[in-house]
Protein backbone atom coordinates (compact mmCIF):
# COMPACT_ATOMS: atom_id res chain seq x y z
CA UNK A 1 0.00 0.00 0.00
CA UNK A 2 2.69 2.51 1.00
CA UNK A 3 4.61 1.30 -2.00
CA UNK A 4 1.75 2.25 -4.31
CA UNK A 5 1.40 5.62 -2.65
CA UNK A 6 5.12 6.19 -3.02
CA UNK A 7 4.93 5.38 -6.72
CA UNK A 8 2.01 7.73 -7.18
CA UNK A 9 3.88 10.53 -5.47
CA UNK A 10 6.93 9.87 -7.61
CA UNK A 11 4.89 10.11 -10.80
CA UNK A 12 3.29 13.32 -9.59
CA UNK A 13 6.63 14.88 -8.72
CA UNK A 14 8.46 13.87 -11.88
CA UNK A 15 5.52 14.93 -14.04
CA UNK A 16 5.38 18.32 -12.33
CA UNK A 17 9.04 18.93 -13.02
CA UNK A 18 8.69 17.76 -16.62
CA UNK A 19 5.77 20.18 -17.03
CA UNK A 20 7.78 23.03 -15.51
CA UNK A 21 10.32 22.43 -18.27
CA UNK A 22 7.96 21.75 -21.16
CA UNK A 23 5.25 24.35 -20.53
CA UNK A 24 7.37 27.51 -20.96
CA UNK A 25 8.79 26.16 -24.23
CA UNK A 26 5.35 25.16 -25.51
CA UNK A 27 3.95 28.49 -24.36
CA UNK A 28 6.46 30.36 -26.49
CA UNK A 29 5.54 28.22 -29.51
CA UNK A 30 1.85 29.04 -29.05
CA UNK A 31 2.39 32.71 -28.27
CA UNK A 32 4.44 33.17 -31.45
CA UNK A 33 1.24 33.15 -33.55
CA UNK A 34 -0.70 35.60 -31.39
CA UNK A 35 -1.74 39.01 -32.67
CA UNK A 36 -0.58 42.13 -30.94
CA UNK A 37 -3.82 42.49 -28.99
CA UNK A 38 -3.83 38.89 -27.82
CA UNK A 39 -0.65 39.39 -25.80
CA UNK A 40 -2.49 41.64 -23.38
CA UNK A 41 -5.13 39.10 -22.34
CA UNK A 42 -4.70 36.09 -20.10
CA UNK A 43 -1.39 34.35 -20.85
CA UNK A 44 -3.25 31.04 -21.08
CA UNK A 45 -5.74 32.15 -23.73
CA UNK A 46 -5.14 30.36 -27.02
CA UNK A 47 -4.76 32.53 -30.10
CA UNK A 48 -7.83 32.71 -32.33
CA UNK A 49 -5.94 32.13 -35.53
CA UNK A 50 -2.45 31.62 -36.85
CA UNK A 51 -1.00 35.09 -37.03
CA UNK A 52 1.95 34.16 -39.21
CA UNK A 53 2.77 37.78 -39.92
CA UNK A 54 4.99 37.59 -36.82
CA UNK A 55 7.24 35.17 -38.67
CA UNK A 56 7.41 37.26 -41.81
CA UNK A 57 8.27 40.19 -39.57
CA UNK A 58 11.01 38.26 -37.77
CA UNK A 59 12.46 36.63 -40.88
CA UNK A 60 12.47 39.67 -43.13
CA UNK A 61 12.25 42.90 -41.14
CA UNK A 62 14.35 41.71 -38.22
CA UNK A 63 16.69 39.91 -40.68
CA UNK A 64 16.49 36.63 -38.76
CA UNK A 65 16.48 34.78 -42.09
CA UNK A 66 19.81 36.27 -43.03
CA UNK A 67 21.26 35.63 -39.56
CA UNK A 68 20.04 32.05 -39.79
CA UNK A 69 22.11 31.54 -42.92
CA UNK A 70 25.17 33.13 -41.27
CA UNK A 71 24.81 30.81 -38.28
CA UNK A 72 24.56 27.73 -40.45
CA UNK A 73 27.63 28.66 -42.48
CA UNK A 74 29.70 29.63 -39.43
CA UNK A 75 28.76 26.43 -37.60
CA UNK A 76 29.43 24.13 -40.57
CA UNK A 77 32.75 25.75 -41.42
CA UNK A 78 33.78 25.61 -37.75
CA UNK A 79 32.98 21.89 -37.59
CA UNK A 80 34.95 21.17 -40.77
CA UNK A 81 37.94 23.13 -39.45
CA UNK A 82 37.99 21.55 -36.01
CA UNK A 83 37.82 18.03 -37.44
CA UNK A 84 40.45 18.76 -40.09
CA UNK A 85 43.03 19.79 -37.49
CA UNK A 86 41.97 17.65 -34.51
CA UNK A 87 41.60 14.20 -36.08
CA UNK A 88 45.23 13.99 -37.30
CA UNK A 89 46.56 15.53 -34.08
CA UNK A 90 44.55 13.17 -31.88
CA UNK A 91 45.67 10.21 -33.99
CA UNK A 92 49.40 10.90 -33.68
CA UNK A 93 49.07 11.66 -29.96
CA UNK A 94 47.35 8.30 -29.53
CA UNK A 95 49.70 6.24 -31.68
CA UNK A 96 53.12 7.84 -32.18
CA UNK A 97 56.02 8.61 -29.88
CA UNK A 98 57.70 11.97 -30.40
CA UNK A 99 59.77 14.50 -28.50
CA UNK A 100 57.70 16.89 -26.38
CA UNK A 101 54.70 14.61 -26.36
CA UNK A 102 54.31 14.93 -22.60
CA UNK A 103 54.27 18.72 -22.82
CA UNK A 104 51.72 18.70 -25.65
CA UNK A 105 49.41 16.47 -23.63
CA UNK A 106 49.72 18.58 -20.48
CA UNK A 107 49.02 21.80 -22.39
CA UNK A 108 45.98 20.34 -24.10
CA UNK A 109 44.72 19.03 -20.77
CA UNK A 110 45.15 22.47 -19.22
CA UNK A 111 43.25 23.89 -22.19
CA UNK A 112 40.20 21.92 -21.07
CA UNK A 113 40.01 24.20 -18.06
CA UNK A 114 40.27 27.49 -19.94
CA UNK A 115 36.78 28.67 -20.71
CA UNK A 116 36.39 30.86 -23.75
CA UNK A 117 34.54 33.51 -21.76
CA UNK A 118 37.76 34.38 -19.92
CA UNK A 119 39.78 34.99 -23.05
CA UNK A 120 37.39 36.61 -25.52
CA UNK A 121 38.68 40.09 -24.64
CA UNK A 122 42.34 39.33 -25.45
CA UNK A 123 41.30 37.48 -28.62
CA UNK A 124 39.28 40.49 -29.72
CA UNK A 125 42.16 42.88 -29.00
CA UNK A 126 44.58 40.63 -30.87
CA UNK A 127 42.37 40.61 -33.99
CA UNK A 128 41.97 44.40 -33.77
CA UNK A 129 45.77 44.63 -33.67
CA UNK A 130 46.13 42.43 -36.74
CA UNK A 131 43.61 44.57 -38.60
CA UNK A 132 45.52 47.69 -37.63
CA UNK A 133 48.80 46.21 -38.83
CA UNK A 134 47.27 45.51 -42.23
CA UNK A 135 45.41 48.79 -42.54
CA UNK A 136 47.48 49.98 -45.53
CA UNK A 137 46.83 46.82 -47.50
CA UNK A 138 43.28 46.17 -46.37
CA UNK A 139 41.63 49.37 -45.18
CA UNK A 140 38.34 47.56 -44.47
CA UNK A 141 39.90 45.11 -42.08
CA UNK A 142 40.02 41.37 -42.45
CA UNK A 143 39.76 39.77 -39.04
CA UNK A 144 37.01 41.62 -37.19
CA UNK A 145 33.50 41.21 -38.68
CA UNK A 146 34.59 38.18 -40.64
CA UNK A 147 32.33 35.12 -40.18
CA UNK A 148 35.17 32.85 -41.37
CA UNK A 149 37.32 34.18 -38.56
CA UNK A 150 34.53 33.43 -36.10
CA UNK A 151 34.52 29.81 -37.33
CA UNK A 152 38.27 29.66 -36.87
CA UNK A 153 38.03 30.93 -33.28
CA UNK A 154 35.26 28.42 -32.52
CA UNK A 155 37.37 25.62 -33.95
CA UNK A 156 40.55 26.71 -32.16
CA UNK A 157 38.91 27.03 -28.76
CA UNK A 158 37.31 23.59 -28.97
CA UNK A 159 40.55 21.83 -29.94
CA UNK A 160 41.42 20.60 -26.39
CA UNK A 161 38.01 18.99 -25.84
CA UNK A 162 37.92 17.48 -29.32
CA UNK A 163 41.43 16.04 -29.19
CA UNK A 164 40.82 14.74 -25.66
CA UNK A 165 37.78 12.70 -26.70
CA UNK A 166 39.23 11.48 -30.00
CA UNK A 167 42.58 10.46 -28.50
CA UNK A 168 40.85 8.37 -25.84
CA UNK A 169 38.84 6.63 -28.54
CA UNK A 170 41.79 6.02 -30.89
CA UNK A 171 43.68 4.44 -27.98
CA UNK A 172 40.84 1.99 -27.40
CA UNK A 173 41.08 0.60 -30.95
CA UNK A 174 43.39 -2.48 -31.23
CA UNK A 175 46.57 -1.90 -33.22
CA UNK A 176 46.12 -5.05 -35.32
CA UNK A 177 44.16 -3.24 -38.00
CA UNK A 178 46.88 -0.69 -38.60
CA UNK A 179 49.59 -3.33 -38.60
CA UNK A 180 47.69 -5.38 -41.16
CA UNK A 181 47.17 -2.31 -43.35
CA UNK A 182 50.86 -1.41 -43.02
CA UNK A 183 51.83 -4.91 -44.18
CA UNK A 184 49.64 -4.38 -47.22
CA UNK A 185 51.78 -1.34 -47.97
CA UNK A 186 49.32 1.39 -47.05
CA UNK A 187 50.85 4.78 -46.32
CA UNK A 188 50.57 6.39 -42.87
CA UNK A 189 48.11 8.93 -44.19
CA UNK A 190 46.02 6.24 -45.82
CA UNK A 191 45.96 4.17 -42.63
CA UNK A 192 44.78 7.20 -40.69
CA UNK A 193 42.04 8.28 -43.08
CA UNK A 194 40.87 4.93 -44.47
CA UNK A 195 41.36 2.54 -41.55
CA UNK A 196 41.25 4.48 -38.31
CA UNK A 197 38.87 7.33 -39.10
CA UNK A 198 35.97 5.05 -40.13
CA UNK A 199 36.46 3.01 -36.97
CA UNK A 200 36.38 6.13 -34.82
CA UNK A 201 32.99 7.17 -36.14
CA UNK A 202 31.15 7.01 -32.79
CA UNK A 203 33.68 9.38 -31.22
CA UNK A 204 33.60 11.69 -34.23
CA UNK A 205 29.82 11.82 -34.03
CA UNK A 206 30.00 12.72 -30.36
CA UNK A 207 32.42 15.61 -30.86
CA UNK A 208 30.43 16.87 -33.84
CA UNK A 209 27.28 16.91 -31.70
CA UNK A 210 28.82 18.75 -28.78
CA UNK A 211 30.67 21.20 -30.97
CA UNK A 212 27.55 21.80 -33.05
CA UNK A 213 25.64 22.77 -29.93
CA UNK A 214 28.51 24.93 -28.66
CA UNK A 215 28.93 26.84 -31.95
CA UNK A 216 25.24 27.17 -32.74
CA UNK A 217 24.34 28.34 -29.24
CA UNK A 218 27.25 30.69 -28.63
CA UNK A 219 26.60 34.39 -28.41
CA UNK A 220 29.47 35.84 -26.36
CA UNK A 221 32.15 35.24 -29.01
CA UNK A 222 29.98 36.18 -31.97
CA UNK A 223 28.76 39.31 -30.20
CA UNK A 224 32.37 40.35 -29.76
CA UNK A 225 33.87 39.34 -33.08
CA UNK A 226 30.99 40.34 -35.38
CA UNK A 227 30.00 43.82 -34.18
CA UNK A 228 28.77 44.86 -37.66
CA UNK A 229 25.68 43.89 -39.66
CA UNK A 230 26.51 40.25 -40.34
CA UNK A 231 25.26 38.75 -37.10
CA UNK A 232 24.58 35.23 -35.94
CA UNK A 233 21.12 34.02 -35.00
CA UNK A 234 21.72 34.22 -31.24
CA UNK A 235 22.89 37.82 -31.41
CA UNK A 236 19.92 38.63 -33.61
CA UNK A 237 17.63 37.22 -30.95
CA UNK A 238 19.44 39.21 -28.28
CA UNK A 239 18.77 42.37 -30.30
CA UNK A 240 15.10 41.43 -30.61
CA UNK A 241 14.95 41.13 -26.81
CA UNK A 242 16.44 44.57 -26.37
CA UNK A 243 14.10 46.03 -28.97
CA UNK A 244 11.08 44.40 -27.32
CA UNK A 245 11.87 46.05 -23.99
CA UNK A 246 11.62 49.41 -25.70
CA UNK A 247 8.71 48.81 -28.06
CA UNK A 248 6.72 45.94 -26.47
CA UNK A 249 6.65 44.15 -29.83
CA UNK A 250 6.11 40.64 -28.47
CA UNK A 251 5.04 38.90 -31.69
CA UNK A 252 8.30 39.44 -33.51
CA UNK A 253 10.35 38.37 -30.48
CA UNK A 254 8.39 35.16 -29.91
CA UNK A 255 8.56 34.24 -33.57
CA UNK A 256 12.30 34.90 -33.42
CA UNK A 257 12.62 32.59 -30.42
CA UNK A 258 10.82 29.80 -32.26
CA UNK A 259 13.13 30.23 -35.25
CA UNK A 260 16.11 29.72 -32.94
CA UNK A 261 14.58 26.87 -30.89
CA UNK A 262 13.06 24.65 -33.57
CA UNK A 263 16.22 23.56 -35.46
CA UNK A 264 17.94 22.60 -32.20
CA UNK A 265 14.89 20.70 -30.97
CA UNK A 266 14.69 18.77 -34.25
CA UNK A 267 18.37 17.85 -34.11
CA UNK A 268 17.97 16.91 -30.45
CA UNK A 269 14.94 14.71 -31.09
CA UNK A 270 16.83 12.89 -33.87
CA UNK A 271 20.02 12.22 -31.97
CA UNK A 272 19.09 12.34 -28.29
CA UNK A 273 20.12 8.75 -27.56
CA UNK A 274 23.53 9.38 -29.07
CA UNK A 275 23.89 12.65 -27.23
CA UNK A 276 23.12 11.15 -23.85
CA UNK A 277 25.34 8.12 -24.44
CA UNK A 278 28.13 10.40 -25.62
CA UNK A 279 27.75 12.49 -22.52
CA UNK A 280 28.08 9.46 -20.28
CA UNK A 281 31.15 8.29 -22.22
CA UNK A 282 32.90 11.63 -22.45
CA UNK A 283 32.36 12.51 -18.82
CA UNK A 284 31.66 16.09 -17.96
CA UNK A 285 31.96 18.97 -20.34
CA UNK A 286 33.10 22.36 -19.14
CA UNK B 1 54.32 1.39 -32.67
CA UNK B 2 58.05 1.41 -33.31
CA UNK B 3 59.51 4.48 -34.93
CA UNK B 4 60.32 4.26 -38.62
CA UNK B 5 62.09 6.74 -40.86
CA UNK B 6 59.67 9.40 -42.06
CA UNK B 7 57.53 9.19 -38.93
CA UNK B 8 58.80 12.57 -37.76
CA UNK B 9 57.50 14.40 -40.80
CA UNK B 10 54.12 12.72 -40.61
CA UNK B 11 53.78 13.54 -36.89
CA UNK B 12 54.72 17.16 -37.51
CA UNK B 13 52.27 17.53 -40.39
CA UNK B 14 49.46 16.12 -38.29
CA UNK B 15 50.24 18.03 -35.16
CA UNK B 16 51.34 21.49 -36.25
CA UNK B 17 48.02 22.95 -37.52
CA UNK B 18 46.18 22.06 -34.31
CA UNK B 19 48.99 23.26 -32.08
CA UNK B 20 49.37 26.57 -33.94
CA UNK B 21 45.65 27.34 -33.60
CA UNK B 22 45.63 26.22 -29.99
CA UNK B 23 48.65 28.36 -29.11
CA UNK B 24 47.40 31.41 -31.00
CA UNK B 25 43.80 31.46 -29.77
CA UNK B 26 44.06 29.84 -26.35
CA UNK B 27 47.53 29.88 -24.81
CA UNK B 28 48.52 33.35 -25.95
CA UNK B 29 45.21 35.03 -24.92
CA UNK B 30 45.37 33.30 -21.53
CA UNK B 31 48.91 34.58 -20.99
CA UNK B 32 47.66 38.00 -22.04
CA UNK B 33 44.92 38.04 -19.41
CA UNK B 34 47.58 37.71 -16.74
CA UNK B 35 50.00 40.12 -18.41
CA UNK B 36 47.46 42.86 -19.05
CA UNK B 37 46.23 42.74 -15.47
CA UNK B 38 49.50 44.44 -14.50
CA UNK B 39 48.93 47.46 -16.77
CA UNK B 40 46.54 50.35 -17.07
CA UNK B 41 45.33 50.63 -20.60
CA UNK B 42 42.26 52.18 -22.13
CA UNK B 43 42.24 49.82 -25.09
CA UNK B 44 42.93 51.55 -28.36
CA UNK B 45 45.47 54.17 -27.37
CA UNK B 46 49.13 53.15 -27.45
CA UNK B 47 49.46 54.49 -23.90
CA UNK B 48 49.97 51.37 -21.79
CA UNK B 49 51.51 51.84 -18.38
CA UNK B 50 52.93 49.16 -16.06
CA UNK B 51 51.40 49.50 -12.60
CA UNK B 52 52.31 46.22 -10.92
CA UNK B 53 49.59 44.99 -8.63
CA UNK B 54 47.76 48.34 -8.40
CA UNK B 55 44.72 46.97 -10.25
CA UNK B 56 44.33 44.28 -7.63
CA UNK B 57 44.58 46.61 -4.63
CA UNK B 58 42.01 48.87 -6.29
CA UNK B 59 39.63 45.90 -6.51
CA UNK B 60 39.47 45.61 -2.73
CA UNK B 61 37.97 49.09 -2.43
CA UNK B 62 35.61 48.68 -5.37
CA UNK B 63 32.12 48.26 -3.90
CA UNK B 64 30.69 47.08 -7.22
CA UNK B 65 33.34 44.40 -7.48
CA UNK B 66 32.65 43.20 -3.94
CA UNK B 67 28.97 43.01 -4.74
CA UNK B 68 29.59 41.07 -7.95
CA UNK B 69 31.77 38.69 -5.97
CA UNK B 70 29.07 38.17 -3.33
CA UNK B 71 26.42 37.60 -5.99
CA UNK B 72 28.61 35.02 -7.73
CA UNK B 73 29.26 33.13 -4.50
CA UNK B 74 25.57 33.26 -3.52
CA UNK B 75 24.50 31.91 -6.90
CA UNK B 76 27.17 29.22 -6.78
CA UNK B 77 26.07 27.95 -3.39
CA UNK B 78 22.31 28.14 -3.95
CA UNK B 79 22.32 26.75 -7.47
CA UNK B 80 24.79 23.97 -6.66
CA UNK B 81 22.84 22.76 -3.64
CA UNK B 82 19.46 22.82 -5.40
CA UNK B 83 20.64 21.41 -8.73
CA UNK B 84 22.77 18.64 -7.30
CA UNK B 85 20.25 17.73 -4.60
CA UNK B 86 17.29 17.60 -6.94
CA UNK B 87 19.31 15.94 -9.69
CA UNK B 88 20.44 13.16 -7.35
CA UNK B 89 16.98 12.69 -5.88
CA UNK B 90 15.23 12.55 -9.24
CA UNK B 91 17.84 10.24 -10.73
CA UNK B 92 17.57 7.91 -7.74
CA UNK B 93 13.79 7.58 -7.79
CA UNK B 94 13.66 7.28 -11.55
CA UNK B 95 16.31 4.56 -11.59
CA UNK B 96 15.09 2.64 -8.55
CA UNK B 97 11.36 2.80 -9.17
CA UNK B 98 11.66 1.98 -12.87
CA UNK B 99 9.03 4.50 -13.82
CA UNK B 100 7.12 3.89 -16.98
CA UNK B 101 7.86 6.55 -19.58
CA UNK B 102 11.33 7.09 -18.15
CA UNK B 103 12.72 7.85 -21.61
CA UNK B 104 10.10 10.52 -22.20
CA UNK B 105 10.82 12.21 -18.87
CA UNK B 106 14.52 12.09 -19.61
CA UNK B 107 13.92 13.56 -23.06
CA UNK B 108 11.92 16.48 -21.67
CA UNK B 109 14.19 17.21 -18.73
CA UNK B 110 17.26 17.35 -20.95
CA UNK B 111 15.74 19.90 -23.36
CA UNK B 112 17.04 23.04 -21.58
CA UNK B 113 20.58 21.77 -21.96
CA UNK B 114 20.41 21.95 -25.76
CA UNK B 115 18.81 25.40 -25.83
CA UNK B 116 21.07 28.42 -26.06
CA UNK B 117 21.42 30.75 -23.11
CA UNK B 118 19.92 33.57 -25.18
CA UNK B 119 16.81 31.46 -25.74
CA UNK B 120 16.62 30.62 -22.04
CA UNK B 121 17.04 34.27 -21.15
CA UNK B 122 14.28 35.15 -23.64
CA UNK B 123 11.98 32.42 -22.30
CA UNK B 124 12.49 33.63 -18.74
CA UNK B 125 12.08 37.26 -19.70
CA UNK B 126 8.72 36.19 -21.11
CA UNK B 127 7.89 34.31 -17.92
CA UNK B 128 8.98 37.19 -15.70
CA UNK B 129 7.55 40.00 -17.86
CA UNK B 130 6.07 42.58 -15.53
CA UNK B 131 2.79 43.14 -17.39
CA UNK B 132 2.07 40.19 -19.64
CA UNK B 133 4.45 37.53 -18.40
CA UNK B 134 3.46 33.97 -17.62
CA UNK B 135 3.66 34.45 -13.83
CA UNK B 136 2.24 37.93 -13.39
CA UNK B 137 -0.35 37.38 -16.12
CA UNK B 138 -1.55 34.20 -14.43
CA UNK B 139 -1.71 35.89 -11.05
CA UNK B 140 -3.76 38.71 -12.57
CA UNK B 141 -6.12 36.25 -14.24
CA UNK B 142 -6.61 34.63 -10.84
CA UNK B 143 -7.15 38.07 -9.24
CA UNK B 144 -4.07 37.55 -7.08
CA UNK B 145 -2.47 40.82 -8.13
CA UNK B 146 -1.03 41.23 -4.64
CA UNK B 147 1.40 38.37 -5.22
CA UNK B 148 2.84 39.92 -8.37
CA UNK B 149 6.54 40.74 -8.18
CA UNK B 150 8.78 42.74 -10.47
CA UNK B 151 10.88 39.65 -11.08
CA UNK B 152 13.74 41.26 -12.94
CA UNK B 153 13.39 44.83 -11.74
CA UNK B 154 13.43 44.43 -7.98
CA UNK B 155 16.87 44.46 -6.38
CA UNK B 156 15.81 41.97 -3.73
CA UNK B 157 14.23 39.51 -6.14
CA UNK B 158 16.38 39.59 -9.26
CA UNK B 159 19.15 37.29 -8.01
CA UNK B 160 16.59 34.62 -7.13
CA UNK B 161 15.02 34.98 -10.56
CA UNK B 162 18.44 34.35 -12.11
CA UNK B 163 19.03 31.37 -9.79
CA UNK B 164 15.72 29.77 -10.83
CA UNK B 165 16.65 30.11 -14.50
CA UNK B 166 20.05 28.52 -13.79
CA UNK B 167 18.49 25.54 -12.03
CA UNK B 168 15.95 25.19 -14.85
CA UNK B 169 18.81 25.06 -17.35
CA UNK B 170 21.12 22.60 -15.60
CA UNK B 171 18.90 20.21 -13.62
CA UNK B 172 18.24 17.80 -16.50
CA UNK B 173 21.89 17.55 -17.47
CA UNK B 174 22.97 16.42 -14.02
CA UNK B 175 19.98 14.14 -13.59
CA UNK B 176 20.78 12.32 -16.83
CA UNK B 177 24.43 12.03 -15.85
CA UNK B 178 23.58 10.54 -12.44
CA UNK B 179 20.99 8.24 -13.98
CA UNK B 180 23.52 6.71 -16.32
CA UNK B 181 25.95 6.29 -13.44
CA UNK B 182 23.30 4.71 -11.17
CA UNK B 183 22.02 2.32 -13.80
CA UNK B 184 25.38 0.55 -13.78
CA UNK B 185 24.99 -0.46 -10.12
CA UNK B 186 24.18 -4.19 -9.98
CA UNK B 187 20.63 -5.00 -8.96
CA UNK B 188 21.75 -7.77 -6.56
CA UNK B 189 23.10 -5.22 -4.11
CA UNK B 190 19.65 -3.73 -3.68
CA UNK B 191 17.97 -7.12 -3.51
CA UNK B 192 20.34 -8.30 -0.79
CA UNK B 193 19.79 -5.22 1.33
CA UNK B 194 16.02 -5.44 0.82
CA UNK B 195 16.14 -8.91 2.35
CA UNK B 196 17.92 -7.35 5.32
CA UNK B 197 14.98 -4.99 5.61
CA UNK B 198 16.75 -1.77 4.51
CA UNK B 199 14.44 1.08 3.53
CA UNK B 200 14.76 2.93 0.21
CA UNK B 201 16.30 5.90 2.01
CA UNK B 202 18.90 3.69 3.68
CA UNK B 203 19.69 2.03 0.37
CA UNK B 204 20.25 5.44 -1.19
CA UNK B 205 22.80 6.44 1.43
CA UNK B 206 24.42 3.03 1.88
CA UNK B 207 24.54 1.79 -1.69
CA UNK B 208 23.71 4.39 -4.33
CA UNK B 209 25.63 7.37 -2.98
CA UNK B 210 28.94 5.58 -2.21
CA UNK B 211 28.90 3.83 -5.58
CA UNK B 212 28.37 6.96 -7.67
CA UNK B 213 30.63 9.07 -5.49
CA UNK B 214 33.29 9.49 -8.19
CA UNK B 215 30.72 10.81 -10.68
CA UNK B 216 29.30 13.13 -8.04
CA UNK B 217 32.75 14.40 -7.20
CA UNK B 218 33.67 15.10 -10.82
CA UNK B 219 30.40 16.92 -11.52
CA UNK B 220 30.75 18.99 -8.37
CA UNK B 221 34.28 20.01 -9.30
CA UNK B 222 33.30 21.04 -12.80
CA UNK B 223 30.01 22.57 -11.78
CA UNK B 224 31.80 25.48 -10.11
CA UNK B 225 33.38 26.52 -13.38
CA UNK B 226 30.30 26.04 -15.50
CA UNK B 227 28.11 27.88 -12.97
CA UNK B 228 30.45 30.89 -13.03
CA UNK B 229 30.07 30.92 -16.82
CA UNK B 230 26.36 30.24 -16.93
CA UNK B 231 25.61 32.98 -14.43
CA UNK B 232 27.49 35.38 -16.67
CA UNK B 233 25.90 34.52 -20.00
CA UNK B 234 22.48 34.47 -18.41
CA UNK B 235 22.94 37.78 -16.62
CA UNK B 236 24.40 39.32 -19.76
CA UNK B 237 21.38 38.30 -21.82
CA UNK B 238 18.63 38.69 -19.24
CA UNK B 239 19.34 41.55 -16.84
CA UNK B 240 22.55 43.21 -18.02
CA UNK B 241 23.60 43.15 -14.36
CA UNK B 242 20.77 45.44 -13.32
CA UNK B 243 18.89 46.92 -11.68
CA UNK B 244 21.74 49.05 -10.41
CA UNK B 245 24.32 46.26 -10.23
CA UNK B 246 22.14 44.01 -8.07
CA UNK B 247 22.54 41.01 -10.37
CA UNK B 248 26.09 41.73 -11.50
CA UNK B 249 28.38 38.69 -11.41
CA UNK B 250 32.16 38.55 -11.70
CA UNK B 251 32.44 37.86 -15.42
CA UNK B 252 29.80 40.40 -16.39
CA UNK B 253 31.58 43.03 -14.32
CA UNK B 254 34.81 42.16 -16.10
CA UNK B 255 33.14 42.73 -19.47
CA UNK B 256 31.65 45.98 -18.31
CA UNK B 257 35.08 47.24 -17.27
CA UNK B 258 36.71 46.05 -20.45
CA UNK B 259 34.19 47.23 -23.05
CA UNK B 260 31.97 49.89 -21.57
CA UNK B 261 34.53 51.49 -19.33
CA UNK B 262 37.55 50.76 -21.56
CA UNK B 263 39.67 49.84 -18.55
CA UNK B 264 41.18 46.76 -20.10
CA UNK B 265 43.91 46.32 -17.49
CA UNK B 266 41.43 46.57 -14.64
CA UNK B 267 39.02 44.21 -16.40
CA UNK B 268 41.77 41.65 -16.88
CA UNK B 269 42.67 41.88 -13.18
CA UNK B 270 39.08 40.85 -12.47
CA UNK B 271 39.58 38.01 -14.96
CA UNK B 272 42.65 36.82 -13.05
CA UNK B 273 40.67 36.89 -9.79
CA UNK B 274 37.87 34.79 -11.35
CA UNK B 275 40.42 32.38 -12.74
CA UNK B 276 42.12 31.93 -9.37
CA UNK B 277 38.80 31.79 -7.54
CA UNK B 278 37.22 29.06 -9.65
CA UNK B 279 40.46 27.10 -9.70
CA UNK B 280 40.75 27.28 -5.90
CA UNK B 281 37.13 26.35 -5.29
CA UNK B 282 37.41 23.40 -7.68
CA UNK B 283 40.56 22.27 -5.89
CA UNK B 284 38.96 22.62 -2.46
CA UNK B 285 35.85 20.74 -3.54
CA UNK B 286 37.94 18.01 -5.07
CA UNK B 287 40.02 17.71 -1.88
CA UNK B 288 37.08 17.81 0.49
CA UNK B 289 35.20 15.10 -1.37
CA UNK B 290 38.08 12.68 -1.74
CA UNK B 291 37.11 9.17 -0.55
CA UNK B 292 38.53 5.73 -1.00
CA UNK B 293 36.90 4.44 -4.18
CA UNK B 294 34.23 1.84 -3.48
CA UNK B 295 34.08 -1.10 -5.85
CA UNK B 296 31.18 -3.33 -6.64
Amino acid sequence: MTHKLGRGLTYALVSTIALLIAVPVAWVLVASVKTRGEFYGSPWALPEGLHLANYVDAFVTAKMGQYFLTSILVTLFGLVLVLAVSVPAAYVVARYEFRGKGLVEVLLMAGLFVNVNYIVVPIFLMLVDWDRALIDVLPDGLFIDNPGMLSLVYAATSIPFTIYLLTAYFRSIPKDYEEAAALDGASRFRIMTRVMLPMARPAVTTVVLFNFLAYWNDFIISLTLLPGDGKTLQVGLLNLMTAQKAAADYGRLYAGMVIVIVPVLIVYALIQRRLIEGMAAGGVKG
Amino acid sequence: MSNKPGDGRFVALCLVPALVLFALFMIWPTVNVFRMSLYTWSGFSPDMRFVGLDNFTKLLDDQQFVRAFQNTVALLVVVTVITMGMGLFLAAIMTRQKLRGRDLYRFVLYIPNVLSVVVIAAVFSAIYDQENGLINGTLRALSLDGLQLVWLGDQKVVLWSVAIAMVWQSLGYYMVLYMSSMSSIPEELYEASSLDGASATRQFFDITLPLIWQTLRTTLTFFVMSAVNLSFVLVRAMTGGGPDGSSEVLLSYMYKQAYTNSSYGYGMAIGVVIFMFSFLVSLLVSRATRREPVQF
